[in-house]
């Protein structure tokens, strides 16, 4: 793919997708020979070559401090999910679902939520979770196998990560329910995937936001591929334009561009918070990696499509437009990439000497109290576990 | 006046308003619940008297339903969803196996999960199909849900109140072929507690076992026996996850024998899991082998056949017959 695509069309074509995925070269058109009619925006603030644009309808003004703390935050993720995928290769984790290429995606959405909102990821929303102050290794800690998600959801106002595909945007949307319930202040961000998007209870969580009016933000990763099965698999129409049908408004932003992310989730939150309903965001983007570390994605594509991507990476842009204006220097990047080399570090110490969980820790939190037969089968579990020692203590 | 006759289906009405009046953040979700108060009524009147804020009249998706609830729930309400059907919950099944079930466990205790899943079961009433069906072992396989029954006006009453207060999520089964069912109620009384089994029949040479439905079989089929000298003790289990085990080991103990009734499928019900933990139990105080009745492994068939399909009394006495006859 060489260009972003505006891939709206007036109806009626069986698959408007079918040329940008088409990596044995039997699609029937070009991208630049589809109709122009109704081509959708695609809200941009920064060009893939960092050069910063302005849209009509979404402004943003950042300080310096501020758009380099987007630059900290998009290579900080990066090089966590970089150590995570490696500990993975090695051994140390059961698995791993890369954020890659997706940093701007999140960063944007990230930095877009207020204290009193509440974010519901699922399983990859990594930079998502560094804005919200969490640990990388409780989130490393849930890949290898020690806990479901040690962050509290509570206090950090990010939810545990969500498997069940889709699942957490019917939760978000009761969240949000609640929260006109009790006249609470906020809003719920709820990260799904273009994969979600045929999932019954993405659509479910469609209506029930959009006939109770919920204070959600519907905040749609279209990273062109769900494992192996690309975007035409899913939908005939870009997914942004699927709101109108639910009635309220879809936007497609440039998931790669961290500043129009930014602008249009704080947009989409705000009108969310005072009381104007859901908005759907689609940021387009792409997974530059595998769908997860078990997963072999030159199976399903080419290596030319990833190569037409990284020429629109989200921080190759970030930094282009920082030396551009003059508002980093070297000095900045170098104290980065050591900020960057301390973390990964810090990440590959932590990792190997995270002590496996207690076996017991199972029967913990099944219920609000234990039952009095799993207390039972508790007990016995300890009792046959003491069983081991003992034999060992008597070799 | 505290005492009064009520059906099982207003006594669960009155426990719901009563709920609803004790705790603000009791929330009642489902489809047709608001002005029509339901299909069966249950919720009639609430709406008007709690606002529709508090009795949501919901989109017709029950996974759509149950997945807000979570979201309630984790904002610290207390929702009570009501499905319409038995047969209807399964579009509802992942979010209650995969969220409802373990958020508690996965949030290591920070999420509360307190939602109640109330659905009307069982067949008996002449219905079409998905209308009849008994999914309550689904449920009971499932760690994480506590699953009830009620079979009488007084404990539909104070279950349902008891069911609300409780921390964990609760799929709550009405016997909707006894919503009609009459008894006295007094609401000023003290609720024995919600997640244990009752004596309801003495008896001295066999056990039946039954929940929700089949209790009424279960202390019909004892009188009839009673006419022919055969002695029936009946226990409603009322809780059916987590069991309760004591006032049936105590009963099996005393009669030796037992016979399991249920609507739901004999094959790999409720049926089973009690066999297996009398048998693991007492199984020296067994005269014979515990005995199941319970529908057919068939689909539940069309409502001209449910009364060949369903445990009836005879069948429960040809049971007893049996269990003697060891």
């Amino acid at each position: 793919m060489s260009e972003v695509p505006e891939l709206a069309q007036p109806g009626f074509e069986p698959n408007p997708f079918a040329p940008h995925h088409d990596p044995i070269g039997e699609g029937s058109a070009p991208v630049d020979e589809q109709s122009p009619i109704d081509q959708p925006e695609l809200v941009q603030l920064l060009t893939p070559e960092g050069e910063r644009v302005e849209h009509p309808d979404y402004s943003i003004d950042l300080t310096t401090e501020e758009i380099q703390g987007l630059y900290r935050d998009l290579a900080l993720v990066r090089r966590v999910d970089v150590e995570a995928t490696a500990l993975q290769r090695q051994g140390e984790l059961g698995i791993w679902a890369s954020l890659l290429g997706q940093e701007a995606a999140q960063i944007g959405a990230g930095r877009a939520l207020q204290p009193d909102d509440m974010a519901f990821p699922t399983y990859r929303e990594h930079g998502v979770a560094w804005c919200r102050g969490i640990d990388p290794m409780s989130i490393i800690g849930l890949f290898r196998g020690c806990d479901s998600g040690s962050w509290d959801p509570v206090e950090t106002k990010f939810n545990l990560y969500t498997i069940v595909i889709g699942a957490q945007t019917l939760h978000a949307v009761g969240y949000a329910m609640g929260m006109q319930r009790d006249a609470g202040p906020g809003a719920c961000l709820a990260f799904f995937g273009d994969g979600a998007t045929s999932q019954g209870d993405v659509n479910e969580a469609f209506v029930f936001a959009a006939v109770f009016d919920a204070p959600v933000v519907f905040f749609c990763q279209n990273n062109q591929y769900a494992i192996s099965e690309p975007i035409e698999k899913q939908t005939r129409i870009p997914l942004y334009r699927r709101a109108s049908g639910f009635g309220f408004p879809g936007i497609r932003v440039d998931g790669n561009d961290v500043l129009a992310v930014l602008a249009v989730t704080r947009r989409a939150l705000e009108a969310a918070r005072s009381g104007q309903g859901p908005t759907l965001i689609e940021a387009y983007t792409y997974r530059m990696g595998a769908h997860t570390t078990s997963d072999d994605p030159s199976r399903y594509r080419l290596a030319s499509e990833m190569e037409a991507w990284k020429l629109k990476d989200p921080i190759e842009r970030l930094k282009a437009y920082l030396i551009r204006s003059g508002q980093a220097d070297a000095a900045f990047f170098e104290s980065i990439d050591a900020e960057s080399d301390e973390l990964a570090a810090h990440i590959r110490k932590a990792t190997v000497e995270m002590p496996d969980p207690d076996p017991v820790s199972m029967f913990n939190n099944t219920y609000a109290e234990i039952t009095p037969e799993l207390a039972e089968q508790r007990d016995t579990f300890v009792a046959y576990q003491a069983g081991f020692s003992e034999e060992a203590s008597q070799v | 006046m505290s005492t009064s006759t009520v059906t099982l289906g207003k006594a669960l009405n009155m426990g719901l308003r009563r709920a609803m009046e004790d705790d603000s953040k009791v929330l009642l979700m489902g489809e047709d619940i608001g002005k029509l108060g339901g299909v069966f009524r249950i919720t009639d009147g609430l709406q008007k008297d709690f606002g529709e804020d508090r009795v949501i009249d919901t989109p017709l998706a029950e996974s759509g339903i149950l997945g807000t609830a979570v979201g309630l729930a984790m904002r610290g309400f207390r929702p009570v969803v009501e499905i319409q059907f038995d047969g209807f919950v399964y579009p509802a099944y992942d979010q209650i196996v995969c969220q409802v079930a373990k958020l508690h466990a996965r949030s290591r205790g920070r999420l509360p999960m307190s939602i109640v899943i109330r659905i009307p079961f069982g067949g008996g009433i002449g219905a079409v199909e998905h209308h009849s069906e008994s999914p309550e072992a689904y449920f009971a396989h499932t760690a994480g849900l506590k699953v009830v029954a009620c079979s009488n006006p007084v404990d539909a009453y104070w279950m349902i109140q008891q069911s609300i207060k409780h921390p964990d999520p609760i799929v709550f089964f009405e016997p909707k072929r006894r919503y009609w069912e009459k008894a006295d109620l007094d609401t000023e009384a003290t609720p024995e507690p919600l997640f244990a089994s009752r004596l309801v029949r003495e008896g001295s040479q066999v056990t039946v076992l039954a929940y929700g439905p089949m209790v009424k079989t279960a202390l019909q089929a004892a009188s009839a026996a009673q006419e022919e000298g055969i002695s029936v003790e009946v226990v409603d289990l009322r809780t059916v996850s987590p069991l309760d085990m004591g006032p049936v080991l105590d009963s099996v103990r005393r009669t030796g024998r037992c016979v399991v009734v249920h609507e739901a499928p004999a094959n790999l019900g409720l049926g089973a899991e009690l066999s297996a933990r009398i048998t693991e139990s007492c199984f020296f105080d067994l005269e014979a082998p515990v005995l199941r009745v319970g529908g057919y492994d068939t689909p539940y068939p069309p409502s001209k056949l449910e009364e060949d399909y369903l445990p009836d009394l005879d069948r429960v006495l040809e049971a007893v017959d049996r269990s003697l006859a060891f």
